[in-house]
This record gives C-alpha cells, structure tokens and sequence, in this order.
C-alpha cells in the first residue's frame, strides 16, 4: 500500500474525497444514533434507580461512562463498519469486477496506494466523529433526563463530573484510532481481493461487515483487558 | 513492434498458453481471435504485464518487459493505452475526468493544458459536449469511444483493445473498428485488439493470430484468411452461412 505512492497532487484530491465520503458523510447517522442512544442509556438507568438512597447524580455518571467507555468508540465502531465498511468494499469490489482495477494496474499505477491509502489516512479524522458522538450521546442523555424528568440538570451535570478519571478518554481514543485502522483496511482487503460478478460484491460486503465487527470486539476485549484491568 | 517467443502461461494444472510465438507490427491492427477458453485474455493480459508468465519472453522495441526495473515498467506502462471489454470508465469521474486522468497522472500539464488535449481527442472521437457526462449518461458505444479517448491521450505507442466490439450494435462495432483503424494509421502505433467479431476480422485485420486451446494455430492478414485452408480457422471464422457466402464470392471474384 505504501510502494510506489501516487502523484501527491492527485492523492491530495483522493484524501479529500474520502474525508468527504468516509468522516463528513457519517457525521449525520453518527449525531442521530449518538443522541438517541444516549437518552436511552439514561432512561434505563434512571429507571432502574428505585432506591432513594442512591443519589439521582448517578444517572449522569453512568451515561458518562457508557458512552465515553463503550457506546461511542465500539458501537458506533460497529454501525461504522456496516455503513463505511460495506461503501468501501463495495466500491472497491465494483471497480474489481468492471476492470477498473486492471486499468489503473495497465497505467502504471500502484491501485492498492492509490485506492486504499487515501482511505486510511481520512479514517484517521475517525476520533473527531467519535468525539461528535460522546458528545450528542450525553446531550441526549441531558435532554431525555430532564424531558423525563429523571433528575435536575444539576444532578445530571453533577453526575457528569464525578469520579472523572482522564485516562478513560486516553482509552477510548486509542480503540478508536485503531478500529479507524480496521475500518480503512478489512473492508478494502474485502473489496480488492474479491472474484467474480455484481452478485459477489454483495457477498463480499456482508462478509466484511461481518468480519470488521467481529475484529472491532475482539480488539475491544483485548484493549480493555490490557488498558483498563 | 512487440514480439512474443514461446510464450507459457498456467493456472495451477491448467496449462493456458502452451508456446505461443508471434510478432505484431507497428501501424497495423494485430487481431488475436479464437474461441472462448482459447487464451486469448490470458495471452492480452501477459502482453499488458497483468499477468506473470512462466516461459518465453515478451519484448517491446527489443525491450522485454519482466527484465525491466520497476521504474522503467512504470515508464514502459505510460506508453500503452487499454481499451477493456466494458470499457472500464471510472465511474465518479466525469468523461472529461476520465479522459484527463492518464495526463494528470504522468505529465505536469496545467489543467488548461490537459482539458485542451481532452477536448481535442473527444473530438477526434466524435465526442463533443460529453465532457460533462457520468460515465453511467452515455450509450455503451460512447462508453467505448471515451475508453479510446482515454487510451491515447497520452499519445501512446502501443494499444491493446479486449473486445471492443461487444455489446454493441454492427453500426456502431463498425465505427468503432474504423475509428482504431484510423487511430493505429494517423499516430503509427502497435494495435493489438483481441475480438470475436468476423466483422472486424474481415475489414481491420492487418495480421490476425488465430489461437486454439493455448496453441497459435493460423496466422495471416484478412486477405489469407479468406484463401486458407486451414480447417480449424475455417470451422471457426465461417461458422456461418453468411460468411461462407463471403468467402465463396471472394473467391470467385479473386480467381
């Protein structure tokens, strides 16, 4: 991927299109997913809270948890791989299957750098998508506490402030990083590895979906068992 | 010129191309045809550098392309255009984009400069105010006209056409054929063109290789074809009754 680089004025357009495509393109789904789920992390929390003695700042607290620990770097990783997995492998699978490939090969042109390279360096903007979506999910958990009433904003705020411990961040931004590698490069292999016709393609971006989750909770496992325990 | 000598390719056990040896001349359209599963494919993509092959040698003007550094390949490449079979546009470019593209990846023209030179082969084409076009606007006969546009916006010296006759209709597979008749004449390059079509064998065949199970098994110019009597290239070039009509009437005429 990294031999024989294209021509840097091109590459440029090609990483540009992809933050496009790849990071702007998501930020839509990502913010309505992130502000959904985030009141329903609340909402379950809160209602599983009957004892009075148990202060109502908790709720914050585990919103706060959930989306920065879990919900906005793995899950949102998760969809990521349904949503931009599945438009890399197969836009790359149709440029397999329609010679598109074999004609950037006859050109000359390395077609691994010049298809996946530009992916991989736009997927590295990833975090500001999951930055987005921590953000919304405990926006969404405000809203839903105080449209239902859950608890005060304070409380909620109060919650939000309690226990931080910045590592948690440090964490969740290095799972990050490293399922935006594994989201630029599964669905690609998937993609420029694929045989056969439009039917394939189709397979191929199931079997890539499948595959970049199934790496993603893995690598969440095993990240979590080395970083947090 | 490009010559081949003793070329072998396989696929595992598959033995595709068995020993093929053959020469294909500048300025002239060179026709590799035979039945499907022949080798013709596998033959144009060893020619391309698509694929490696395990005996034999491919040599460009005396250059035989595996003994190339990786620079020189790269140097090498820029010199060919490739029409494919399904013309092989990239699809979230525009016609313009397209043609473009080859320029802006080996030359340092400004973008002036390289819509000047795609505006001048769409024309040369006949393909006028298509440069804002998606590839999916257009008929598959402009798709392939774009693909020759493409091909030799960067003047090449050798083209290689897989089919480019498919799926079109016969007065469009005519224009097609005539336009890189002329092209391969007007800038004196080596044309390669791997096609079923006995239409173009009959009318732009300067040489035509006839391949049978991986083997070269006829070759000769599109007048030889009509006077061999080579059963195996008979059986197949007049399959049917039209073109054994053709052929008979050649005859007939000629003696």
């Amino acid at each position: 991927m990294f031999r024989k680089p294209t021509k840097w004025s091109v590459m440029k357009q090609l990483i540009l299109k992809d933050i496009d495509d790849l990071v702007i393109g998501s930020i839509g789904i990502v913010a309505f997913i992130s502000f959904f789920v985030g009141g329903v992390v609340t909402i379950q929390t809160a209602l599983n809270m009957d004892n009075p003695l148990i202060p109502r700042s908790l709720v914050g607290f585990a919103t706060r948890q959930s989306v920065i620990l879990e919900f906005a770097p793995t899950f949102i990783s998760v969809i990521m791989a349904g949503k931009v997995g599945s438009f890399i492998t197969s836009s790359i699978g149709t440029m397999r299957v329609t010679e598109q490939i074999d004609a950037l090969e006859v050109m000359g042109i390395n077609s691994l750098n010049y298809l996946v390279f530009p992916k991989f360096i736009a997927l590295t903007l990833y975090p500001f998508v999951i930055s987005i979506a921590m953000f919304l999910g405990i926006v969404g958990g405000l809203a839903a506490c105080v449209f239902g009433g859950y608890a005060s904003i304070d409380d909620y705020i109060t919650g939000l402030q309690e226990d931080f411990i910045p590592f948690h961040l440090v964490y969740a931004f290095l799972k990050t990083l490293l399922f935006a590698f594994v989201l630029a490069t599964v669905p690609s292999y998937h993609g420029y590895y694929m045989k056969g016709g439009a039917l394939e393609v189709g397979k191929a971006s199931t079997t890539s979906f499948v595959w970049t989750s199934v790496v993603i909770i893995l690598l969440n496992y095993i990240l979590t068992q080395m970083l947090l325990s | 010129m490009i010559e081949v000598t003793n070329l072998e390719k396989s696929f595992g056990d598959a033995h595709i191309l068995k020993g093929i040896s053959t020469t294909f001349d500048k300025g002239k359209t060179n026709l590799i045809i035979g039945q499907s599963g022949s080798g013709k494919t596998v033959f144009l993509k060893c020619l391309l550098g698509l694929f490696d092959y395990e005996k034999g040698k491919i040599a460009y003007e005396g250059q035989v392309f595996a003994e190339l550094s990786e620079a020189e390949k790269r140097n090498m490449r820029a010199k060919i255009g490739m029409v494919f079979q399904g013309s092989a546009l990239f699809d979230s470019m525009t016609i313009e984009e397209n043609v473009m593209f080859p320029l802006q990846m080996f030359t340092k023209q400004s973008k002036s400069e390289m819509q000047d030179r795609a505006n001048f082969v769409l024309n040369r084409v006949k393909l006028k105010d298509a440069n804002k076009k998606m590839p999916s606007e257009a008929s598959g006969g402009m798709q392939k006209r774009v693909a020759i546009a493409r091909a030799i916006v960067n003047n090449p010296k050798y083209l290689f056409c897989d089919e480019p006759n498919s799926g079109l209709d016969p007065k469009t597979a005519i224009v097609i054929d005539n336009l890189i008749k002329e092209i391969t004449e007007e800038y004196d390059i080596t044309t390669v063109i791997n096609t079923h079509d006995m239409n173009s064998v009959m009318e732009i065949g300067d040489k035509i290789v006839f391949l049978k199970d991986g083997l070269k098994a006829w070759e000769g110019s599109k007048d030889n074809i009509f006077q061999t009597d080579n059963e195996v290239v008979t059986d197949f070039v007049y399959s049917s009754n039209l073109f054994k009509k053709v052929r008979r009437m050649y005859i007939e005429d000629n003696t």
